[in-house]
């Protein structure tokens, strides 16, 4: 490769990290790091919208809201209040497969954090009431009908996997869940997922920053030890599906846009595989800033697109996507936006990619993960990651090693077997006035054209 | 509901003294063309941020030709001399560097984040995008495309139009600051390059030009890589502009922008704020905290946790040469439209009328001060950290007098900023919503006339 002599030096960065295991079952991470008195805590329970039981869609992520309604000793939202007095930043964030919570401190305030995640991981329960129950349910409901109901493609979240993953796969349905299945979420159902998934050894609690390890598992050990382990917890059905979808999916979306948005997917290799480096590698080629592929062709020389991007969905279990994100120029339609990018995906499966493509996808990558690592709280969140998905955060590591392995020859390999007809999934948007009769609707059906 | 199981649970813990931080070092050097350079020396890791800062924002639109100061500014990264926009791009890119370039009303800036073994191949490039920019006709033009698309998206989204039509008709129709920042459908229609290359060559100079780098850089060296770059560089400054912060109306009225079937509405109440260089800065930054500015501020606590009306409520001050907006904005289901604004007019009233607890106050001091460091992580933020100082014309020491100045808050300032610095008589409510649902409510509350738009902002 032309690329080992060129300008492209991956400059070798470890991230110091130690890890123990507690009694009950709980992984702990630890990453020192002095440069400034701010510490991060994040906690990953590997829980996520896929294991919602049916007629419960939304979930886990309703309940997340109400990890911040109290526990046995502390008042509903004084969580926030505590860190935000002790001058920290909180938050909390519901996925397919996990949900995190997470705080970034000054350093003297550790102990805050560590106590207020043992407290509710140990003690929830008796702080959860139907009252609060309701009111989360209201707020979760406003939050559906703000980032989707009311935003012009905000059901994409919800229409993409949808479309990409069988109706028994656990990938299927809603994260944010519909209305109906918000309304019937009883407290009965609190108590339950939370005896079930909310359990030590079903999560992972990462450290990084300004402490020093041997204080800091005496903490841990403190708070978290006394937390009894889980029962068994309900296994996922086989994640695993076929390298391709099988046919071209298709399914158009008519809404208030002014302007055809298209989302073609691609089911790719699963996050953290080998096959995955590639993918990741392919959508940082097509869509990620403006010397992309995309950008280049639709943007600037065809001048069809608006914006272009493109993004992996980082699914560890089974197979993961590839999408790209196009939106049309006005004056274009939807028909022509998804043969300008058909043609082009055509072209890359044809001619595959150039070794100058790849170095320029490196390049960016390397940046932007040694940019990412200045902050404690995306260390601590990727070592919960690793730890979650791979039980070993070392794998942080080995991060930039994965990707400096992929070769042009690799990413090709993947374009041929992945970017085919026989592996495209189109949501197309369309404006309401412009949806013709016969488009509108899912269409699942085979249409490789 | 059942019991939980017991656990022996620990006391709620005691925070140790905490270690001391300082904002990073940084050194201010003024080079022969007048050009100025700041520099905080970060080594932590091996990158840099670098952010070219120069006196071409928004306010120095001529009137008609609004959103020239962006076109230029964005134009300035779609080609040179000898590379075209493509070329520009990925030579860049090639580097791993990341690169934008806009402008907002009071600046335009180049930002750039790279590691620092590429910095003088990233600088001999950003030397060609400053100086030797090829403004070409067809980047122009389609440049001017994607803004009329990004309008056309505007109109659709209900937040985004919310925000940009509301900071919009607070001010006299005179005012710069009552036209889209980046122009609109009109105004763009008009640039041409000639327009670009005028205002190029008027407001892109090297006096008055502000290098910042933060990073694993010394002093020395990025003076070295800047006066490399730009030293034939040259230029006196330009004039500065003044914007017109007069408000459009001095009573209260209720903007109903028309979206018919919202399931939400957009709403948001506010005034003409103060400027970002005002003596009332941090009474007013601590006020606003626990106004709308934290989650667990008065507003957000009360429509978000208490009325279960939205996902979230918050409420401040666009920070500007002059005065921004201040701004209360949430999102809440169409039929409580009415009992969510009274709700935010309550809060506010509270907080113009009364003292806050000390301890409530402590709240927004304690938070402020403590998350001082957390806000300096990155290379990026500690570059927009300067650029602000430098920008506003704050003082040398204001990072390192930050904390001390919002420990000196009372809760008499709080008070006193607030019936300072908020009028409710003045108040302008905007609603993008489905009129059949908000707007017989919103008559009945009798906060002000109501005036219908349409998403373009023409009145109906």
């Amino acid at each position: 490769m032309v690329r080992r002599e060129g300008g492209v030096q991956f400059r070798t960065m470890r991230i110091p990290i130690e890890t123990f295991r507690l009694q009950n079952g709980l992984f702990v991470s630890l990453s020192e790091d002095h440069t400034a008195p701010i510490v991060a805590v994040n906690l990953w329970y590997h829980v996520g919208s896929a294991n919602e039981p049916p007629g419960r869609t939304g979930f886990a992520h309703l309940f997340e809201h109400m990890l911040f309604q109290g526990s046995a000793d502390v008042q509903a939202n004084e969580h926030f209040e505590l860190v935000q007095r002790a001058g920290g930043t909180l938050n909390g964030s519901t996925w397919l497969e996990r949900t995190n919570y997470f705080e970034t401190l000054p350093s003297n305030q550790l102990e805050l954090a560590l106590w207020l995640e043992a407290n509710r991981m140990g003690a929830l329960l008796p702080a959860m009431t139907q009252q609060k129950l309701d009111t989360q349910r209201d707020v979760v409901k406003n939050e559906r009908r703000w980032s989707m109901d009311n935003q012009p493609y905000g059901s994409w979240l919800e229409k993409l996997p949808a479309l990409c993953f069988p109706p028994e796969h656990p990938f299927h349905h809603s994260l944010m869940g519909s209305m109906e299945d918000l309304t019937a979420a009883r407290l009965d159902d609190v108590g339950q997922f939370f005896a079930t998934f909310y359990t030590p050894d079903n999560a992972v609690l990462s450290i990084a920053g300004d402490f020093d390890p041997n204080e800091a598992r005496r903490l841990v050990e403190r708070h978290f030890g006394p937390i009894p382990r889980g029962g068994r917890k309900p296994a996922l059905p086989d994640m695993s599906l076929p390298p391709v979808f099988g046919q071209w999916k298709r399914e158009v979306v008519p809404d208030d846009v002014m302007l055809p948005r298209l989302f073609l997917a691609f089911r790719s290799p699963a996050f953290g595989t080998d096959g995955y480096y590639p993918a990741s590698v392919c959508g940082a080629i097509l869509g990620l800033r403006n010397g992309s592929r995309l950008k280049r062709r639709l943007v600037r020389e065809r001048e069809v697109a608006a914006d272009t991007t493109a993004f992996t969905f980082d699914l560890a279990k089974g197979s993961d996507l590839l999408v790209v994100d196009v939106t049309a120029r006005p004056g274009v339609p939807a028909e022509q936006l998804e043969q300008e990018v058909a043609f082009e995906i055509d072209a890359l499966v044809r001619d595959g990619v150039s070794d100058a493509e790849v170095e320029r996808a490196l390049a960016l990558i390397q940046t932007m993960f040694v940019s990412s690592m200045q902050e404690a709280g995306e260390r601590a969140d990727k070592l919960s990651l690793f730890a979650t998905y791979f039980g070993d955060p070392n794998r942080l590591n080995e991060e930039v090693d994965r990707y400096r392995a992929v070769t042009t020859e690799k990413v090709n390999d993947f374009i041929r077997e992945r970017l085919g007809e026989n592996n495209r999934a189109s949501l197309v948007y369309v404006a309401r006035e412009d949806a013709p009769g016969e488009l509108v609707g899912s269409d699942a059906s085979a249409e490789a054209r | 509901m059942t019991a939980a199981p017991t656990v022996s649970r620990s006391p709620r813990p005691v925070p140790g003294a905490p270690r001391e931080y300082s904002f990073p070092r940084f050194e201010r050097r003024v080079l022969a063309n007048d050009m100025r350079l700041v520099v905080a020396h970060v080594p932590k890791l091996p990158l840099a941020t670098v952010v070219v800062l120069l006196d071409a924002g928004a306010i120095c639109d001529a009137e008609g030709a609004e959103g020239t100061a962006q076109l230029t500014a964005k134009m300035l990264l779609e080609g040179t001399e000898s590379l075209d926009g493509a070329e520009l791009a990925e030579a860049f890119e090639r580097l791993g560097a990341s690169i934008e370039s806009n402008a907002d009303w009071d600046a335009a800036a180049i930002t750039m984040t790279t590691l620092v073994e590429h910095l003088p191949g990233a600088f001999d490039l950003l030397r060609d995008v400053l100086l030797q920019p090829a403004f070409r006709v067809r980047e122009i033009e389609r440049l001017k495309a994607e803004r009329l698309a990004e309008l056309l998206q505007m109109r659709a989204e209900p937040r985004g139009l919310a925000d940009e039509l509301f900071a919009k008709l607070l001010y006299a129709p005179s005012s710069r600051y009552a036209r889209l920042e980046g122009g609109d459908e009109a105004s763009v229609e008009r640039i041409d390059r000639q327009a670009i290359v005028d205002f190029y060559r008027s407001r892109y100079v090297a006096g008055g030009t502000t290098v910042v780098v933060a990073g694993d850089v010394t002093t020395d060296r990025a003076e070295a890589l800047v006066n490399q770059a730009f030293g034939k560089w040259e230029g006196r400054p330009a004039e500065r502009v003044s914007g017109d912060t007069r408000p459009a109306r001095t009573d209260r009225a209720v903007h109903l922008v028309v979206k018919p079937d919202a399931p939400q509405s957009e709403l948001r109440i506010g005034q003409v704020g103060i400027p970002r260089n005002h003596p009332g800065f941090f009474p007013v930054n601590v006020m606003n905290a626990l106004l709308g500015g934290l989650f667990n501020s008065r507003i957000n606590l009360n429509l978000r946790e208490a009325h279960a009306y939205t996902y979230g409520a918050f409420s401040g001050f666009e920070w500007r040469r002059q005065a921004g907006p201040f701004m209360i904005h949430t999102a809440v289901k169409s039929d409580i439209t009415d009992a969510a604004a009274r709700e935010i007019l309550y809060e506010v009233d509270r907080i113009r009328s009364e003292s806050v607890a000390p301890d409530e106050l402590s709240l927004a001091t304690s938070y402020l001060t403590g998350v001082f460091p957390i806000r300096f992580e990155t290379t990026t933020a500690i570059a927009a950290a300067l650029s602000v100082l430098m920008l506003h014309g704050l003082p040398e020491d204001y990072y390192d007098r930050y904390r001390d100045n919002v420990a000196l808050i009372t809760t008499e300032k709080v008070l006193s900023a607030a019936q300072r610095y908020l009028d409710p008589s003045a108040f302008q409510m905007l609603v993008v919503g489905d009129p059949n649902i908000v707007r017989a409510p919103l008559e009945a509350m009798q906060f002000g006339p109501i005036i219908l738009y349409d998403a373009q902002g023409k009145e109906i």
